[in-house]
C-alpha cells in the first residue's frame, strides 16, 4: 500500500492494518533524511517496521542521478535496502521515464538495493529490468491516482506471461474490482493508495480491497472458466444420445 | 518563440465575450476539461457555483488527497527600484526600508523552522544594488543545510543569472505578471525595469531553462477585469504545461490588499468570484498546485481549502525582519538610490495580511477539517 494523501498519520496506520498489506511504500521526500527525527516530517513514525516491509520510494526524482542520490540517503535514514524506484519527469501525468529507470536500476542493483521499479506496461522493458537484477516489475494499470483501472491490460498480460520475477500492478486501481481483475490475471500483488486514502472511510475501503484481492488470487489459482462468445447451454442439445 | 508570441495571438477579447455569454449548457460541457474556451465557460457569470465547487472538490481530492502543504514567506529586503502604484514597496513611497544580512536572514529562518515550516519563500523588492544576484544565492546557500525546499519571489533575471541561485539550492520561482492587460500594466508601472511587460512575461520560461523545478504564476486581482486576467493566466499555464513540461506549476489568486501609498483597487473582485476562479482553475488544470496566502481572511481560506488549494502560508509577515526584529538598527529611508537616516521600530510591510492565525492554529484547523498539514514534501537532495 501507499502512504500518500491520507488525512492523518493515524488514519493511514489504521487503513494499513485493515488492508493486510505486507509492503508499504513511503515517499522519501516527506521523511526526515538527516537522521534528526524531525517531528514536522514524521511520516515514518506511523509505520511499524516489525509489521511491514518498508519500501521507500524515489517520488520527485526526474533523473537516474537524482533517484540514486535519494535512494542512498533514504537507505541511511530508514535502514531499508528495499526501494520502489520511480522516476517521473512529468509532474502532470507522473508517467515513468523508461530510460532513466533502466539506468538507475542497474546502478542501484549493483549497490545492493532490492529494486522494485515502477514502469509503464512495456513487456520488453520489464524483461530488461528483470535481467538487470530487479526484484519485481511494477507496471501501471493507468496513471497514478486516475482510478481508471487496468487500461494496459494486453501489455500486462504479456508481462505476466513472460515474468521471471513477481509482477506488481501499480497505479490507477480505483476500485476493489480493478484489484481483483489484476489478481485474476495472475499478478502477484497490487499496490493501492489513492482509492483508499481519499475514500470517505479509508479503513473499510482497505478491507474491501483486501477481500477482492484474496478473491482474485484464489480464482486465478483455481483457474477461471474460459470465456466464450455464445451461451453454453447447461442442458446440451445432444444429451439424448447418452440416455 | 516564447509565451509573448502566444499571448499576442491570444483571442482574449473573444474568449472574454464567450465567458460573459456562455450558457448553462456551455458550463456543463466545460466540466470535462477542454481548452481555453472551456475555461472561459467555467468562469462565466451563468455558472452554477455549487456545481463547480462539487466537481472541483472531487478533482482536488483525487489528485492531492487530504493533505495541504504549508510554507512561509521570508522578506529579505523592501528596497525597490520600481514605481508600481499598488505596491507598498514602490520606490516613491517614503517608507522605512532595510535589507537583511545573510546572518539576519538565517535568524529569521530559524524562527520559521521552529514554527514547523520546511518550505520557505524568500521575497525581496527589485533592486540591483541592495538585492544583488550574489546576495540571493548567498541567502539560499546559507539556508540550504536546514531547509528542504527554498523558493524565491524576486525581480526577474536572465537565465544565466538564475543558474547560480538554482545551484545554491533554490527549487521554485514565483513571478506574478500582476496584470496581463498591457494598457493597465503600462499605467501601473511608471518607472523601473518592471515597465517591460514582455520581459516579465517570459520570466517563467527563463527560470525553467535555468533549472527551477517549480514555477508559480498569477495575476494580482483588482487591477483589471478578473475574468480576462483569469483567461490569460489559463493560457499561460497551458503554454507552460507544454513547453516547460518538467516543471511543477502553481498558480496564485492574490487580491490587492491595503498598503503604503493608499492605492485603491481599480476593479472589485468578490469572494464569490475568487471561489469561482479557484474552482475553474482546478477543473481545467487538475494537476497544478494552487497557493493561497494570508492576504485572504481565515473564513475564505478555510472555505477554499477543499475546493482546490494545495498550499497555504500561515503566520506571515510581509516586511524584512518581521518575525524576530532583525535589521531594526538599520532602518532608513531611500531617496534617489541613497540611504537617508531615519528612525522607527520596524520596516514597512508590503501589504497588510488578513489571516492573523499562528501556524499552529492553522495546522490545528486543517486537522479539524480532516486535512493533514504537510510541512515537508521535498528534499534538497532532489535538486540537481
Amino acid at each position: 500500500m501507499g502512504t500518500g494523501k491520507f488525512a492523518s498519520g493515524e488514519l493511514m496506520a489504521a487503513a494499513l492494518a485493515a488492508s493486510g498489506a505486507e509492503l508499504v511504500t513511503v515517499a522519501l521526500r516527506r521523511a526526515d533524511l538527516t537522521g534528526g527525527k524531525d517531528k514536522f516530517a514524521n511520516i515514518l513514525t506511523f509505520l511499524d517496521p516489525q509489521r511491514y516491509l518498508l519500501l521507500p520510494n524515489t517520488s520527485g526524482a526526474r533523473t537516474a542521478e537524482e533517484a540514486c542520490r535519494l535512494a542512498r540517503l533514504g537507505r541511511e535514514a530508514t535502514g531499508s535496502t528495499w526501494l520502489k524506484l520511480e522516476i517521473h519527469p512529468d509532474p502532470r501525468y507522473l508517467l515513468p521515464d523508461p530510460i532513466e529507470t533502466m539506468k538507475a536500476a542497474e546502478i542501484l542493483v549493483k549497490d545492493g538495493f532490492t529494486v522494485l521499479p515502477y514502469i509503464n506496461a512495456d513487456p520488453v522493458l520489464a524483461k530488461r529490468l528483470a535481467d538487470g537484477g530487479c526484484a519485481t516489475v511494477m507496471p501501471l494499470g493507468s496513471p497514478i491516482g486516475s482510478a481508471r483501472g487496468i487500461e494496459t491490460r494486453a501489455s500486462i498480460a504479456i508481462i505476466i506471461e513472460q515474468a521471471t520475477v513477481p509482477v506488481v500492478i501499480d497505479a490507477g486501481l480505483g476500485a476493489p474490482s480493478h484489484a481483483a481483475a489484476a489478481m485474476e490475471m495472475g499478478a502477484d500483488a497490487v499496490l493501492v493508495n489513492t482509492a483508499i486514502a481519499v475514500a470517505n472511510d479509508p479503513v473499510r475501503m482497505a478491507e474491501a480491497f483486501k477481500t477482492t484481492i484474496v478473491a482474485g488470487r484464489t480464482a486465478y489459482e483455481i483457474g477461471l472458466a474460459p470465456q466464450r462468445r455464445e451461451a453454453d447451454a447447461t442442458s446440451p442439445l445432444t444429451g439424448f444420445l447418452k440416455q | 518563440m516564447s509565451f509573448v508570441d502566444t499571448f499576442n495571438a491570444l483571442p482574449i477579447n473573444e474568449l472574454r465575450r464567450y465567458s460573459q455569454n456562455a450558457t448553462c449548457v456551455d458550463v456543463e460541457r466545460a466540466l470535462a476539461p477542454r481548452g481555453l474556451e472551456g475555461f472561459a465557460a467555467l468562469i462565466s457569470p451563468s455558472a452554477d457555483l455549487e456545481q463547480l465547487a462539487a466537481v472541483a472538490q472531487a478533482t482536488t481530492l483525487r489528485h492531492f488527497g487530504r493533505v495541504i502543504r504549508l510554507y512561509a514567506p521570508l522578506y529579505l529586503s523592501n528596497e525597490c527600484i520600481n514605481i508600481c502604484r499598488y505596491c507598498g514597496f514602490s520606490r516613491d513611497n517614503p517608507i522605512l526600508r532595510v535589507t537583511l544580512t545573510t546572518d539576519q536572514v538565517a535568524t529569521e529562518a530559524r524562527y520559521l523552522r521552529n514554527e514547523g515550516f520546511r518550505h520557505i519563500l524568500l521575497v525581496a523588492g527589485e533592486h540591483p544594488h541592495f538585492v544583488s544576484n550574489s546576495f540571493l544565492s548567498d541567502c539560499v546557500a546559507k539556508l540550504r543545510p536546514e531547509w528542504p525546499s527554498i523558493s524565491l519571489e524576486v525581480g526577474p533575471l536572465e537565465a544565466e543569472e538564475y543558474r547560480p541561485i538554482v545551484m545554491a539550492g533554490a527549487e521554485g520561482l514565483i513571478i506574478y505578471q500582476e496584470t496581463y492587460n498591457r494598457g493597465v500594466y503600462a499605467t501601473m508601472h511608471e518607472s523601473g525595469p518592471k515597465t517591460n511587460f514582455d520581459w516579465r512575461l517570459e520570466t517563467a520560461e527563463r527560470a525553467y531553462l535555468a533549472g527551477f523545478r517549480r514555477l508559480g504564476i498569477g495575476a494580482l486581482l483588482g487591477l483589471s477585469d478578473w475574468r480576462t486576467e483569469a483567461i490569460a493566466v489559463a493560457a499561460h499555464i497551458q503554454y507552460l504545461l507544454k513547453h516547460c513540461w518538467q516543471a511543477q506549476l502553481t498558480v496564485s489568486v492574490p487580491r490587492i490588499r491595503p498598503a503604503a501609498g493608499e492605492f485603491q483597487p481599480l476593479t472589485q473582485v468578490s469572494d464569490r468570484e475568487i471561489v469561482q476562479y479557484v474552482c475553474a482553475m482546478r477543473i481545467a488544470f487538475p494537476e497544478i498546485g494552487i497557493a493561497l496566502s494570508t492576504r485572504e481572511t481565515s473564513k475564505l481560506r478555510d472555505g477554499l481549502i477543499p475546493l482546490g488549494v494545495t498550499m497555504i502560508s500561515a503566520g506571515s509577515h510581509t516586511e524584512p525582519g518581521g518575525y524576530t526584529g532583525q535589521g531594526r538598527a538599520d532602518l532608513h529611508l531611500t531617496k534617489g538610490g541613497r540611504r537617508v537616516e531615519s528612525e522607527g521600530d520596524h520596516a514597512t510591510v508590503q501589504f497588510e495580511i488578513a489571516d492573523n492565525r499562528s501556524p499552529a492554529q492553522v495546522a490545528a484547523k486543517l486537522d479539524a477539517m480532516g486535512y493533514e498539514p504537510v510541512w515537508k514534501d521535498w528534499d534538497m537532495v532532489l535538486n540537481g
